[in-house]
């Protein structure tokens, strides 16, 4: 099988985020690959490890984002490509789904491509289903589980998860998955695997090799904003038994008229 | 400007989710602003009748398909109806309930419309028939305002960020019947069947979340049964005797049960329960916090619930800042305390 993953550069969960001349700043904290790309990852390893295979993780980005490939190579796929262009000057998702869709053709042959269920920068969720849409490839998106896949006849059964449940879903290679967390903790890089990634020669594309000019973005950002701090009066409840606390902070619930 | 305004009513198996009603709201305010009508699109099970409830909450017209091959959502006939009704009506914008269904469908039909979506959107403002959209961005550590060049403006509402409407059953409009744009050869994909998830809860839209944490398994004086030998077994045991303790008090408020990453992860409770980041983001009228420190990553998923409740044993814990109401205690004795005065007051 062939698999494309595509995985994004983000700054970690836990960076304090500022607005820095207008644009997101997260201090010194650490870039990291996207946590849900991790979740991506996994599933691309699992299924090219049961039908054979190989698997491609592709980014799109500054010549930083190769952290992230290098994360992703570091698990234990096979190769990465740094899609990186001057021309992509504050791409919105529908322009990267754009490129995506380029890269998957560029890579040729693929059966699957992968992604993250959402970006915690941008926290957009929308690509990997743009990105089908544009290939005009099935859209399995928020994969939970894969019951069955059989890469000769082209056929797989997968979980959604949706909001009620799980919605379970025939469908046809090749296909894009986006990948949820019901779907198994991701593995650590093992230190074979660092030192391969470290000495990895990562290829660039430009998007003349993808044979595309840079797509136009439809929507723009021209606010980023810190949110109004919350002005929460903080009351501790002290004082007395358990119960007395509890009933005093019943009836202040109370007259909140939040129940 | 007598454009249309577009809202896809999002439901299962014939059941709206509430927030499309929020939508509906949304988008009859908007038209008031621009002079534009509304347009509700209901595909699928019992599309006639959530099409008038539709027009009820605020809807001017509907547009309705019920082919067999519409009876299970699936992305590629939906958005493919959904675009073919958009270029024969240009709407300036179809407004969505963010949900699994919507952020997909909005993507594609923007695809086949050649615009962009701005997914979760929790304010918008109309300046002169261009919208202009703020959503959270990096898990609302901060907020960005967004617009979309193109029409038509597709968006998808954050759930409970907008009002619902009042229903008026005296509103009356037209309902037009559409085919289906797909013959179901042409689908590429089958729904199979549905399964339920363990411990499945509706946080998205409740309006009372008691959360657990770590801090639910910190039960000393619970003996596990003798036949539980192994510690993580214990723990996990014990976590359990917790969120019973939590469920009974989540039961006198008609609450949801939510629960930390650390919670989920050491085995206490599945995963659909988990608030934050990487699960769910919600905003409850009233948010109980219960052996749950406060990282960022779990604020994240609950900083705009409107009342926070902390009970914590750490008078440090970084909860006790977005608390409204903070008990430094055991939750143990706080939380049977809490659900006896709470049934008392509220006659329960
Ligand atoms: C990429 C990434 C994503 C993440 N996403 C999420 C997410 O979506 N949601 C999330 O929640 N976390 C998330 N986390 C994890 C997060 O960083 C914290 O580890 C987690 O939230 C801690 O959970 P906790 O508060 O239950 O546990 P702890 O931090 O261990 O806190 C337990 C608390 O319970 C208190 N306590 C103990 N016993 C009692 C008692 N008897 N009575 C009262 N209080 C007691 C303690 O004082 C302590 O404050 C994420 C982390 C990463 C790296
Ligand atoms: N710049 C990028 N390069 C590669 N993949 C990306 C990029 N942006 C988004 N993706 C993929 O699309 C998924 C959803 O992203 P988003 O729609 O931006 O939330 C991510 O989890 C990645 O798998």
């Amino acid at each position: 099988m062939k698999i494309a993953v595509f995985v994004k550069q983000v700054p970690d969960s836990a960076a304090k985020m500022t607005v820095a001349d207008g644009k997101p700043n997260w201090g010194d904290a650490p870039l990291v690959i996207n946590p849900w790309d991790e979740y991506a990852v996994e599933a691309a390893l699992q299924l090219a490890e049961k039908h054979g295979g190989e698997v491609t993780a592709v980014t799109v980005g500054g010549e930083g984002a190769k952290e992230a490939l290098k994360h992703a190579l570091a698990m234990g796929c096979s190769q990465a490509v740094l899609i990186s262009d001057p021309a992509l000057s504050a791409p919105d998702s529908s322009a990267i789904a754009h490129v995506l869709a380029a890269a998957v053709k560029k890579l040729d042959g693929v059966d699957l491509a992968i992604f993250g269920k959402q970006a915690i920068d941008s926290d957009t969720g929308i690509t990997a289903a743009m990105t089908a849409r544009i290939l005009g490839w099935p859209a399995l998106t928020l994969v939970a589980a894969i019951q069955q896949l059989d890469p000769a006849a082209k056929t797989v059964r997968v979980e959604r998860g949706i909001e009620e449940g799980r919605q379970i879903v025939d469908g046809k290679l090749p296909a894009v998955f986006s990948i949820a967390k019901d779907f198994g903790e991701p593995r650590y890089p093992s230190f074979m695997g660092i030192r391969k990634a470290s000495k990895a020669e990562i290829p660039i594309w430009a998007l003349a090799d993808l044979g595309i000019a840079a797509p136009q973005s439809k929507v723009s950002w021209p606010e980023i904003s810190a949110p109004p701090q919350r002005e929460v009066s903080n009351e501790m409840i002290t004082g007395g038994s358990a119960d007395e606390i509890a009933a005093k902070l019943a009836d202040k619930l109370i007259a909140e008229g939040v129940l | 400007m007598a454009g249309k305004i577009f809202v896809y009513v999002d439901h299962f198996k014939g059941k709206a989710m509430p927030a499309s009603w929020e939508v509906v709201g949304a988008a009859r305010k908007l038209a008031g602003e621009m002079g534009a009508s509304v347009s509700a699109i209901v595909f699928g099970a019992n599309a006639e009748a959530l099409a008038q409830t539709a027009i009820h909450y605020g809807a001017d017209e509907a547009f309705t398909a019920e082919d067999a091959s519409l009876m299970d959502y699936r992305p590629e006939p939906y958005a493919t109806l959904l675009s073919k009704l958009a270029k024969e009506h240009q709407p300036e914008a179809i407004l969505f309930s963010t949900s699994t269904r919507s952020r997909e469908l909005a993507a594609m039909t923007a695809i086949d419309l050649d615009s962009g979506v701005i997914p979760d959107v929790i304010d918008i403002k109309n300046e002169g028939g261009q919208l202009v959209a703020t959503r959270p961005i990096y898990a609302g550590k901060l907020l960005s305002k967004v617009v979309c060049k193109t029409r038509p403006q597709v968006l998808t509402l954050r759930v409970r960020a907008f009002g619902k409407p009042v229903e008026d059953t005296g509103r009356s409009g037209t309902v037009t019947k559409v085919p289906a744009a797909m013959s179901e050869a042409e689908i590429p994909t089958k729904v199979a069947n549905y399964a339920t998830v363990e411990g499945r809860v509706s946080l998205g839209d409740a309006a009372v979340i008691i959360s657990g944490g770590r801090g639910t398994s910190n039960n000393p004086n619970l003996t596990p049964p003798a036949e539980i030998t192994d510690e993580k077994q214990k723990e996990i045991w014990r976590a359990q005797q917790g969120f019973k303790m939590i469920g009974e008090l989540a039961e006198v408020l008609g609450a949801a049960i939510g629960a930390s990453r650390a919670a989920v992860d050491a085995g206490y409770v599945p995963y659909a329960h988990q608030v934050g980041q990487t699960g769910k983001v919600v905003s409850p009228d009233l948010y109980i916090a219960l052996g749950i420190s406060g990282a960022i990553q779990h604020l994240a998923g609950m900083r705009t619930s409107k009342v926070i409740v902390a009970v914590n044993k750490d008078a440090d814990a970084p909860i006790f800042k977005l608390a409204r109401y903070g008990i430094v205690g055991d939750l143990n004795e706080i939380v049977p305390a809490l659900t006896k005065a709470l049934k008392e007051r509220l006659h329960k």
